[in-house]
């Protein structure tokens, strides 16, 4: 799929996304927008991935670590044909599998469970190395949240992928400034990104994350070391009112300000 | 069965641990040991020899040690991941409840040194807590084998079970206790020896102490049953009850706080099904005080002798 494909495909799944936010009235919608572009580029053009054998054993392996924004996985699953679309009405519903993290137990597509920050990332590490040990092919993504790069078990793992030379393994921050309570420039700066992975060892490219011209080859990288590709992104993107603003980490539209969103998101389809 | 106990030749599990991993290894080129700078205190240098390829030292980093692990399973490998249990349980509890547990990544977790293996070390280094905080967790077996041939046995069936467990191992000497053939059955206890007055419950280091206080009050004309209860969850709730209603008394003891343990567990599966007298040995939810792992059994009452006494004085309530 080329990248103006992905473009609208990924305004699908925003415009998909915000309905279940809202109808479920609970959700990560400002983390959701921001990585969603990445999402798209993975799963409609980037993976080696079999929606009808989710556990093929030569398919890529792709982990959520940033879990909160577990809609727009859901979303994107489901329109890459891993379970019925559907099946998004029954978002965070009693007994639904679609829990506000996703659960690999339940979710086809879903690698490990996340949620607590700062756990996806040494979990990719292990599945890279698994792929060194055995000789398979298959390439680990991860996507972590920036906020959550202040978790120290990230920094762990980042050591052990640079000893292990997992050049089959590529992080990707979704780099939105924004986390839960604040800026992070207000919380705990670890901007810049790009320096401190460098001198862990990493190979680093900056893109900006919500322009699919850059999200695809960034993506589509390959090189000797493990690859870290700092996504600048918007936390709220593709919708105005809350682009960069801290208060939609999680907020929920009313009425009003879903409509607005909805009448953006189906403007640009 | 009335097993013969042989004080003269202690055996440091570990060792069986290292032995039958390494053996099962030659045959299942999916096995790896992943450890956290532990390659000695784990006993892992003879498996880095062989395979070196296999061993996955992650530095020491207990979250990422777990983590990794199961992304290791994920990919195909069988991993057993080892640490000094005080760490691996403690320091990344959550990675095993949400990347072990809930993920039901097939994960075996091997605890090192537990209970208080590292006793002059002291409390940060002792694992008295580890009990607890497995055995809440869905998924998740928790077993403490007591001597040489348990363990390996244990190690064995770890291989072959499809899903996570937690192995407790200590570094403390521990005689024989079962026979060469012994199979471990998940979930089971094993009778040590029959009795009908009373029943003293343990498993890992505690078991052969046990053993040798069921010997005294047998001196004593009270005729104890002893059972190796290697399995904390899931636990042998059939076992407890037999007990409960045969023997109408039962003790534990372990390496471990009285809080949350081996003891507790047992308590939950008598007091809803057959309530009896009971007594919990163990420490008593304090930090300890600086000695040896064997002092500090005896310091906290768990000498043979004075299980007997604790056991005697119990049996008065019935």
């Amino acid at each position: 799929m080329q990248p103006n494909e992905l473009e609208r495909v990924a305004r699908q799944i925003r415009l998909r996304d915000l309905q279940a936010v809202y109808a479920a009235g609970a959700g990560h919608i400002g983390g959701e927008m921001s990585v969603i572009d990445i999402l798209t580029a993975l799963y409609f053009r980037v993976l080696r991935i079999w929606p009808d054998e989710p556990k093929h054993p030569e398919r890529d392996r792709f982990v959520l670590s940033k879990g909160h924004t577990a809609c727009a996985l859901y979303v994107t699953l489901a329109m890459r044909g891993f379970f019925p679309e559907q099946e998004l009405a029954t978002f965070l519903q009693p007994h639904s599998r679609l829990n506000g993290h996703p659960n690999c137990n339940k979710v086809p597509g879903v690698e490990t469970n996340t949620g607590p920050l700062g756990h996806g990332l040494p979990v990719a590490v292990g599945m890279a190395k698994a792929a060194k040990l055995s000789g398979a092919d298959y390439h680990t993504y991860v996507v972590t949240g920036d906020g959550e790069m202040q978790e120290g078990s990230n920094w762990e793992a980042i050591m052990a992928a640079a000893q292990f030379r997992l050049s089959n393994l590529t992080l990707i921050i979704d780099h939105n400034r924004f986390q839960q309570g604040a800026a992070l420039s207000d919380t705990n700066d670890l901007a810049p990104l790009r320096p401190k992975l460098e001198a862990f060892g990493w190979e680093v490219t900056e893109i900006n994350g919500n322009s699919m011209e850059q999200v695809v080859p960034a993506l589509e990288h390959r090189g000797s070391l493990p690859h870290c590709i700092v996504a600048h992104t918007s936390k709220g993107h593709g919708i105005s009112f809350m682009e960069d603003r801290v208060e939609w980490h999680h907020k929920v539209p009313n009425k009003q300000q879903y409509e607005i969103a909805l009448a953006e998101l189906s403007e640009a389809l | 069965m009335n097993a013969p106990v042989s004080t003269s030749n202690l055996y440091d599990c570990r060792d069986a641990f290292a032995e039958t991993l390494e053996r099962l290894a030659v045959n299942d080129d999916k096995i790896v040991a992943v450890c956290n700078d532990s390659v000695g205190s784990s006993k892992l240098g003879g498996f880095k020899s062989k395979f070196p390829e296999r061993l996955v030292n992650v530095g020491i980093a207990e979250q990422s040690l777990v983590g990794v692990g199961a992304g290791l399973a994920n990919g195909g490998r069988l991993p057993f991941v080892c640490g000094a249990s005080c760490f691996l349980t403690g320091r990344a509890l959550e990675q095993i409840k949400a990347d072990i547990s809930y993920s039901n990544a097939n994960v075996k977790l091997v605890g090192i040194s537990s209970g208080m293996a590292y006793g002059e070390l002291g409390p940060t280094h002792h694992s008295i807590e580890d009990f607890a905080w497995t055995r809440v967790l869905p998924n998740l077996p928790v077993i403490a084998p007591c001597d040489r041939i348990e363990t390996a046995a244990a190690v064995e069936w770890a291989a072959r079970y499809a899903g996570p467990c937690f192995l407790r191992l200590s570094r403390v000497g521990v005689p024989d206790l079962l026979p060469e053939d012994h199979e471990f059955v998940l979930g089971r206890a094993n009778v040590l020896r029959q009795g009908s007055d009373v029943t003293l419950i343990a498993n890992g280091t505690l078991m052969h102490r046990m053993v040798k206080a069921a010997e005294i009050l047998a001196r004593r004309g009270i005729e104890a049953r002893v059972l190796n209860m290697a399995t904390v969850r899931p636990i042998d709730e059939e076992a407890i009850i037999a007990a409960a209603r045969e023997t109408g008394a039962i003790i534990t003891a372990e390496e471990h706080s009285i809080f949350g343990g081996l003891g507790s567990a047992v308590a939950e599966v008598v007091v809803e099904n057959a309530p009896v007298p009971m007594k919990r040995l163990g420490v008593p939810g304090i930090y300890a005080p600086t000695g040896s792992a064997e002092f500090l059994l005896d310091e906290f009452g768990m000498a043979p002798s004075a299980i007997a006494d604790a056991t005697a004085t119990l049996i008065m309530r019935k």
